[in-house]
């Protein structure tokens, strides 16, 4: 990758992250090398997946079985309204082709499970967890474990959300929230509603700590999670460290395969 | 080693840029040799090279535009 020169539209496109002290091409080409897997492309994977492609990350995969349904526009801002009942890893590829057609897109329409969560999480450098509900979130966080891979956390609910970078041997999901919480206790965005900027504020968090990542600059959020209020405007910072107990991560996990949690949340 | 860069034509900031991409590419205490215009050019692309720490050895005025000799400097 280093040995590539970069074309004159692509001097142009990347301009202002060659300027940058600590960036420079150097680091460019460090993204357009890189690979992200973004599981959801939702309220979160969107303008991640927005800025990451502007950035000139090279590969992005997309992770997501839906379609684009009318009450997905509110915030999710990679569909548009004439992509209503189109697959979202279809318009979200137009999307993104539309901004930067320096991105490999690959979609996989599918939804994650134990079958094909480790074989995904492993195609990729990092994994961005835009997910809306715990099943897939534990495949992710316990996937990511399994293989060794950075997941930048992201998660929101009607006005409040958090983001954290769990990487490798410094903690994950379960360190925080060993299991999932009993089937009802948690509303989903579908039945309690989330302010449509909110995903737009915590994806684009995830953005900037992948993007951190593959350049190698600043300091992640590993160890610390942020929550943030939009209605107060308020960020906080709560430090964490690996649980030496968690089932998965810690020095003698009770979890060693993946499990689908789908029966015991009655989410499905 | 000297190379040459003839950015005559090519606006700021994509002359720094190109500048910047090629001091990248080469080691410490290579000399690159550019030509630039007169204007913004010669007004911001020393002071970018001098700021990112590498040495500005010679710029001489050329007609309508500068010749300037650029020593690499710094981290490879």
């Amino acid at each position: 990758m280093a040995d590539i020169r970069f074309s004159e539209e692509q001097i142009r496109r990347y301009s202002r992250h060659i300027l940058l002290q600590g960036v420079g091409g150097k680091g460019q080409r460090k993204l357009l090398g890189a690979s992200v897997l973004l599981v959801g492309t939702g309220g979160l994977g969107s303008p991640a997946a927005l800025y990451l492609a502007a950035a000139g990350v090279g590969k992005l995969g997309l992770v997501d079985f839906d379609v684009v349904d009318l009450s997905n526009l509110q915030r999710q801002v990679l569909h548009h309204t004439h992509d209503i009942g189109r697959l979202k890893v279809e318009s979200a590829t137009t999307a993104i082709h539309d901004i930067n057609p320096d991105v490999q897109v690959v979609p996989h329409t599918v939804r994650l499970s134990s079958e094909n969560a480790l074989n995904l999480v492993a195609g990729y450098d990092i994994v961005l967890d835009g997910s809306d509900n715990f099943p897939t979130r534990y495949l992710v966080n316990d996937a990511c474990v399994f293989k060794s891979k950075p997941n930048i956390h992201g998660s929101i609910l009607l006005f409040h959300g958090m983001a954290t970078t769990f990487l490798p041997g410094k903690g994950c999901y379960r360190c925080l929230y060993p299991v999932p919480p009993p089937p009802g206790t948690v509303p989903s965005c579908q039945e309690a509603g989330v302010l449509g900027v909110l995903p737009g504020i915590i994806g684009i968090i995830q953005a900037t700590e992948t993007i951190k990542l593959i350049l190698g600059i600043g300091e992640v959020l590993s160890e610390r999670l942020v929550f943030y209020d939009a209605l107060t405007m308020e960020f906080k910072e709560v430090k964490y460290k690996r649980n030496p107990r968690c089932p998965v991560c810690g020095e003698e996990p009770s979890i060693t395969r993946l499990i689908d949690y789908e029966e015991f949340c009655g989410l499905r | 080693m000297k190379k040459f860069m003839d950015l005559r034509g090519t606006c700021c900031p994509y002359n720094w840029v190109k500048v910047k991409l090629e001091l990248e590419e080469v080691d410490n205490g290579d000399q690159l040799e550019v030509l630039l215009d007169d204007g913004e050019p010669i007004r911001n692309v020393p002071r970018s090279v001098t700021q990112e720490g590498h040495a500005l050895l010679k710029v001489t005025p050329e007609g309508e535009h500068f010749r300037l000799l650029i020593e690499k400097r710094g981290e490879k």
